[in-house]
């Protein structure tokens, strides 16, 4: 499968990228690492006439931890963070997403970029409450993970704008876990669900986060078992009790891998294992 | 329409400077430009890792990059494993672990082993199938394969590729091998 015929620029600044993507308009595209594109370009579906490839641009590579936060340049490679520790819940997530030769394409900026509900990092993002910076030639501004997911494969980002750098804060003492249930191995996720959860000294559920993949249009938040268990022992009892609440208000759309039901028997599953591992208990 | 465009790399240790069409996949800059035709095309859809090559020492499916996305870069295909007659401790391993039937998948194999090796020197049995996921082997069931990476990791060089290949550098590294005596 070859993609039909486009124009190709790799400018060596972030303000040529810009210029040429606005130059370029709708039908320009910026290329990370072309592991969502690309496929896509290869069987038709996407058409660009414009490639703007960011690989010479400077400056936007690597994670730096700073006042609380991470960080992390938009071109830095799943391969550049997976399994990293002191990134946590980016770390682990990471080294889940498909296998190492697309982990050594791939980049953080091109996987929110796309906004593709079954991709992992969108709902790291959402749980972790992160923001990314986003530019165009005129202005910068930041886009919370609340607003920046719109729809299916829709997102806030315009079409001659880049994102730059990913900020996610170190949320240190929390436990973490993303559980990625996939019917063949570096498959997408049937559905994913990343907890985050900060115990109290008496052992008490402080705070909480859990997200889904791929079950709505976009990441989305578990407000239903946040609720539930905000507060309360960290008893595997209470545990199972608020994962029962995972599937409470979803409406996921049935695919190829699973219908709607069985979607939202995995989101309590995986909810339960999912805040029990975060949890440690 | 679209104007084709220089690009300069390394392949297998030559150095070649091509023009081509920005829409040029890198799998058929190897194979039908430079006929280097040991890496497949499987799938086709970034699935079956047939065309597994490394770009600057790390292991991609060359079906999915664009050979303008590898201008600058240091190539190296399942063509620049060995040194001479001698082969790489993970061909070498394959051979004799039957690590493969009909071979089609092989190629890919080995270069994503490559990846796993130089990641990780001493994987177990659970990292090597996890490491490999990239990878799909429709005659062996996997159980040789997995075999023969796992023997090949006892060899002090097996992660090395060498890269970018035939120079004073890769050698002597084939020297090396040699010297050392191959195989698991
Ligand atoms: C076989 C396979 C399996 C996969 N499995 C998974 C999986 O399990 N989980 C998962 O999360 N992902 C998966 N992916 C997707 C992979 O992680 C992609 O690499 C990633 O989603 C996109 O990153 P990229 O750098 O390749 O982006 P590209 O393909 O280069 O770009 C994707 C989109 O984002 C835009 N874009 C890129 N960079 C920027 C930027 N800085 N600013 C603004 N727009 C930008 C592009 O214009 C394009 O529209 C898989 C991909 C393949 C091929
Ligand atoms: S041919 Fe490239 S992954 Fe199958
Ligand atoms: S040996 Fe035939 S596909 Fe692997």
């Amino acid at each position: 499968m070859i993609p039909a015929e486009f124009d190709y620029v790799a400018p060596d600044s972030l303000d040529a990228a810009l210029r040429a993507l606005a130059h370029g308009g709708e039908d320009a595209k910026a290329l990370a690492g072309g592991h969502s594109l690309l496929p896509l370009m290869k069987m038709r579906l996407a058409v660009p006439t414009l490639l703007v490839d960011l690989r010479h641009v400077p400056g936007l590579r690597g994670a730096q931890r700073e006042n609380g936060s991470w960080r992390i340049g938009a071109l830095t490679r799943h391969a550049d963070l997976q399994g990293r520790a002191e990134l946590g819940i980016v770390g682990e997530a990471t080294s889940l997403i498909a296998d190492q030769q697309v982990r050594n394409r791939g980049t953080i900026g091109g996987s929110l970029a796309h906004g593709d509900p079954a991709s992992d990092l969108p709902t790291i993002l959402v749980a972790m409450e992160g923001t990314v910076s986003v530019r165009n030639s005129a202005a910068s501004r930041e886009i919370a993970a609340g607003d920046l997911f719109q729809d299916y494969m829709t997102t806030a980002i315009a079409a001659d704008e880049l994102i730059t750098e990913v900020r996610v804060p170190a949320l240190e003492d929390w436990g973490h876990a993303y559980e990625k249930f996939t019917r063949r191995a570096e498959d997408w996720a049937m559905v994913g669900v990343c907890a985050l959860v900060r115990k109290g000294a008496d052992g008490s559920c402080e705070d909480v986060r859990v997200a889904f993949t791929n079950m709505a249009s976009t990441p989305i938040r578990a407000t239903a078992v946040e609720h539930a268990l905000r507060g309360q022992p960290l008893s595997s009892d209470a545990i199972t009790g608020a994962a029962e609440q995972a599937a409470e208000g979803t409406d996921p759309p049935g695919d190829l891998n699973a219908t709607p039901e069985y979607k939202r028997h995995l989101a309590r599953v995986l909810t339960r294992r999912a805040l029990s591992r975060a949890a440690g208990v | 329409m679209s104007s084709n465009v220089p690009v300069r790399l390394s392949v297998n240790g030559r150095v070649h400077e091509l023009d081509v069409e920005p829409r040029l996949l890198l799998v058929h800059l190897l194979r039908d430009r430079l006929g280097l035709t040991g890496s497949h095309v499987g799938c086709d859809t970034t699935s079956c890792g047939a065309c597994t090559v490394h770009v600057d020492g790390e292991a991609v499916k060359s079906c999915t990059v664009l050979a303008v996305q590898a201008d600058g870069t240091k190539v190296t295909t399942i063509e620049g494993l060995a040194q001479g007659d001698q082969l790489h401790p993970l061909q070498e391993a394959f051979w004799e672990d039957h690590g493969l039937q009909c071979g089609y998948c092989t190629p890919g194999m080995i270069m994503a082993a490559a990846d796993l090796l130089a990641r990780n020197p001493d994987p177990t049995e659970e990292e090597i199938r996890h490491g490999l996921e990239g990878n799909l082997c429709r005659c062996t069931g996997y159980h040789n394969i997995v075999r023969a990476v796992s023997d090949a990791a006892k060899h002090p060089h097996a992660g090395r590729i060498p890269h970018p290949g035939p120079t004073p550098e890769g050698a002597a590294i084939g020297l090396e091998l040699a010297r050392e005596g191959l195989g698991a």
